[in-house]
């Protein structure tokens, strides 16, 4: 069973890469963009079958390592 | 002062501690690895030092926070024993949950390697003893994510508790954004735990306590580390 994990940035936190990369875009010529923001993705391969099971390994892995949940959210997707 | 100094893969800065803390104390310090799940019998002082610990992967001291060891510096931390991290170590102890907040990518996005001034904010902790309060001290930095932040909660309670030992300042002690080399949040350089036996700090005191290293002003920390604890014993 597949599964990703997406780390995102919270609203208000300060993102200066993503900042960076908004103006390389620009600067590129890469029209109509008005923000970025980045993040991080993780895909994770789950040894059983059991997606119940798989959503709470995967929360208590976001939980516990992934994200840092003073700046960062995360989303959970059993694929 | 029997001192621990933490060794994880990709720390570089464990020697220059070891040293500075020997320059003070008169005693060698202890390195543990992270995979050792106690610390040393009679510790008083446990340093995370700095580094890049394990590549700065996922996030700066995120895996490291993690190891056997930080089991072990929690327990010591809970019971009063005095914890110090500098630079990764800081980031280590954010990421461990021993310090609120996280460090943040430089606001300038520049990999910062250069002096600068702090300003003591109390002279009365086991980390600033050795200072007079509002002395300004000169010590390196070397960091690219130093970037104190947290929630405003948080920082809210950390001034009013008086828990920020060490900001960033200008010459003469000014504090303001021009003098905030990586954006930290109220030029936060340095904070201690609610306890106010755990220490962060982004510069590295450990590189101005010889002479021959051009500046003296980082001796007073450990000096006072070592005060502290003689005065406790």
């Amino acid at each position: 069973m597949k599964a990703r994990v997406t780390v995102t940035l919270k609203n208000g936190i300060l993102d200066p890469q993503g900042k960076a990369i908004e103006g390389a875009l620009k600067s590129l010529g890469v029209n109509g963009i008005a923000s970025v923001r980045q993040g991080k993705v993780f895909d994770i391969e789950l040894a059983g079958a059991d997606k119940a099971k798989a959503e709470e390994a995967l929360k208590a892995a976001a939980d516990k390592l992934l994200a840092n949940t003073v700046i960062e959210n995360y989303r959970v997707e059993v694929l | 002062m029997k001192s621990a100094v933490l060794v994880f893969p990709g720390i570089n800065r464990e020697r220059d501690m070891a040293r500075a803390l020997k320059l003070a104390s008169g005693q060698e310090s202890t390195m543990v690895w992270h995979a050792e799940t106690a610390l040393p019998k009679g510790t008083d002082l446990v340093v995370v030092p700095g580094g890049f610990s394990y590549g700065d992967y996922l996030r700066c001291g995120a895996i490291a926070a993690r190891s056997p060891v930080m089991d072990a510096v929690r327990a010591f931390a809970a019971d009063g024993g005095l914890v110090m991290g500098v630079c990764n170590g800081f980031q280590i102890l954010c990421e461990s949950g021993l310090l609120p907040g996280i460090l943040m990518r430089n606001a300038k996005l520049k990999f910062l390697c250069h002096d600068v001034h702090l300003r003591v904010e109390r002279s009365d902790t086991a980390f600033t003893r050795g200072y007079n309060a509002r002395q300004v001290i000169r010590v390196p930095i070397a960091h690219g994510e130093g970037n104190y932040t947290a929630d405003a909660e948080t920082l809210k309670r950390l001034e009013g508790d008086g828990r920020v030992l060490y900001r960033y300042c200008s010459p003469t002690g000014e504090v303001g954004d021009l003098h905030n080399i990586n954006g930290a949040a109220a030029s936060i350089a340095g904070i201690v735990s609610e306890k106010g036996n755990v220490l962060g700090m982004m510069p590295h005191p450990e590189n101005h306590v010889e002479d021959i290293m051009g500046c003296t002003d980082g001796r007073g920390l450990f000096a006072g580390l070592v005060e502290h604890l003689e005065r406790a014993a």
